[in-house]
């Protein structure tokens, strides 16, 4: 770790810090893992960091019962295993798993409604952390407040586990829309707006001016194709999770590396095509409508 | 291919420059200067390879293309690495070994101020994210900034003739004088 010296006030945990270590992100794919070979699997396809879960989506609504944060074990085994950056996820306010996973050393903390939530009413206070935070957001307010509480990094939030895209692009249509609409609104309009959103008036107003988030926007839930993948590019993702979609499938390593591709060339139809060929198998998945309402992960979190 | 490509851009064109995306061989062609940015390098390394851009690359490096990396792009333009996955390939051209995620973790990653030999004016600040930094430099090489950690001085901005790297990312504070110094040094190569 870098020590001070006069010279050099030194800053850990700064907001530039945290947020732009999302940016490097960028145009990459992060991918759900549950061992340490699917974690070099990911590595080798290219994938830009790892989710380390006990369980996949797919997984934990097959199973059902709580789902909690990962065995520190398990994420050391991942930690060790890759040289890319290793996120893992936490419950929706659990702060005390948030502070077991920072002192892991985890690279970014998913406060996810993929887990069972740990409280109903609040979300963790991201602030208080070192440790970057990634939230789901299923509209602008939602995303707003979740970067009012500290998140560092969006995503859409799909439904998680279906293998079913459909909920990620509503999801992402709604953010992008609203926030076409704010840029457009006169200035004494945004008050109301703000109040609509339920979101605080000065980051309501910045996101008007700026007509972007103040955070890297990804996608996910249901990403399961390399067309997927470039869809939600196209639609304004600038990124790319992907949960269940590639190791439920029937030849991981092939389509994780397809996925890679498609969303470095999400504009470009002669690629996808070329990548997605010969992959076998993609996950069976659900729709969306199948999973009872009270598992409907999109749900959670508010 | 991959990474912080838009902060970059904005950061070169307040710097005067015009400025593409480059993903193919085509686009190469048409740059006077290219900028590797801050992302993964292993992704960035394994994208250049698959879509056939790696050779094109290293061909124009040789050839003189004025090149800057930040962070991953420091990575890439190092001729030595450390600490990187075995597969891991970089593009070349710098005499330099570079130590992947040298000061630790993302929970490791910081602020700071920096003074940049040849750039003017007060410390910049300077945001390093999972940064690498210089092992070993060849005798070619000038070191212009350091960063003293645990009692040893780790060279973080660096240059070789056309070729300039920093193991932090300028792109992302809105200062914008190392992307003038590379303007420059592009602007020299070109005329």
């Amino acid at each position: 770790m870098a020590e001070n010296t006069p010279d050099t006030p030194i800053e850990h945990g700064s907001s530039r810090v945290k947020r732009g270590m999302a940016e490097m992100l960028k145009g990459g794919v992060i991918m759900d893992v549950v061992t340490a070979d699917q974690a070099k699997i990911a590595e080798d396809a290219g994938a830009v960091a790892v989710m380390a879960l006990e369980r996949v989506p797919a997984d934990i609504r097959a199973q059902g019962g709580v789902s909690r944060m990962s065995d520190p074990d398990m994420i050391d085994g991942i930690i060790e295993a890759v040289s890319i950056p290793v996120m893992a996820k936490a419950r929706i306010g659990h702060f005390v798993e948030a502070q077991v996973l920072q002192s892991l050393g985890v690279d970014y903390i998913d406060e996810s409604e993929v887990l069972t939530p740990a409280d109903y009413s609040n979300h963790i206070d991201k602030w208080a952390f070192t440790v970057p935070f990634v939230c789901g957001a299923t509209n602008l307010g939602e995303a707003l407040r979740r970067i009012t509480e500290g998140a560092a990094m969006i995503r859409s939030k799909g439904e998680a586990g279906t293998g079913d895209v459909s909920n990620a692009t509503t999801h992402m249509r709604e953010l992008r829309s609203a926030i076409s609409k704010l840029t457009s609104m006169a200035e004494d309009e945004l008050y109301v707006a703000a109040k609509e959103l339920q979101a605080p008036y000065d980051l309501v107003k910045e996101v008007a001016k700026t007509g972007k988030l103040p955070v890297v926007l990804f996608t996910a839930g249901g990403i399961a194709t390399p067309a997927d993948a470039a869809m939600m590019m196209q639609l304004g993702a600038e990124g790319v999770f992907v949960g269940s979609g590639v190791f439920k499938s029937g030849n991981p390593a092939q389509r994780a590396k397809a996925i890679v591709e498609a969303t470095t060339f999400h504009d470009d139809p002669d690629t996808i095509a070329r990548v997605s060929r010969g992959l076998g198998e993609a996950m069976v998945g659900i729709n969306v409508d199948e999973p009872a309402r009270s598992i409907q992960f999109a749900q959670r979190g508010w | 291919m991959q990474g912080d490509v838009r902060e970059h851009l904005s950061a070169l064109e307040e710097c005067g420059a015009s400025t593409i995306r480059v993903r193919r061989v085509d686009e190469l062609d048409r740059c006077d200067g290219l900028v590797l940015p801050g992302g993964e390098s292993t992704t960035i390394d394994k994208l250049t390879r698959t879509f056939g851009l790696r050779d094109p690359l290293r061909a124009r490096i040789a050839d003189g293309l004025p090149v800057y990396g930040s962070c991953a792009g420091m990575i890439l333009l190092a001729d030595r690495i450390l600490d990187g996955p075995r597969d891991q390939q970089t593009l070349g051209g710098l005499d330099i070994t570079v130590r992947r995620n040298a000061f630790g973790r993302q929970v490791d990653s910081f602020e700071a101020d920096l003074t940049v030999t040849g750039i003017a004016g007060a410390p910049m600040r300077a945001v390093f994210i999972r940064a690498p930094w210089v092992e070993q430099a060849g005798p070619e090489v000038e070191v212009l900034a350091s960063v003293e950690t645990r009692g040893s001085e780790h060279p973080v901005v660096v240059r070789q003739g056309g070729l300039l790297a920093t193991s932090f990312h300028p792109e992302v504070t809105g200062d914008h004088r190392v992307h003038a110094l590379f303007v420059d040094m592009v602007r020299a190569a070109v005329s």
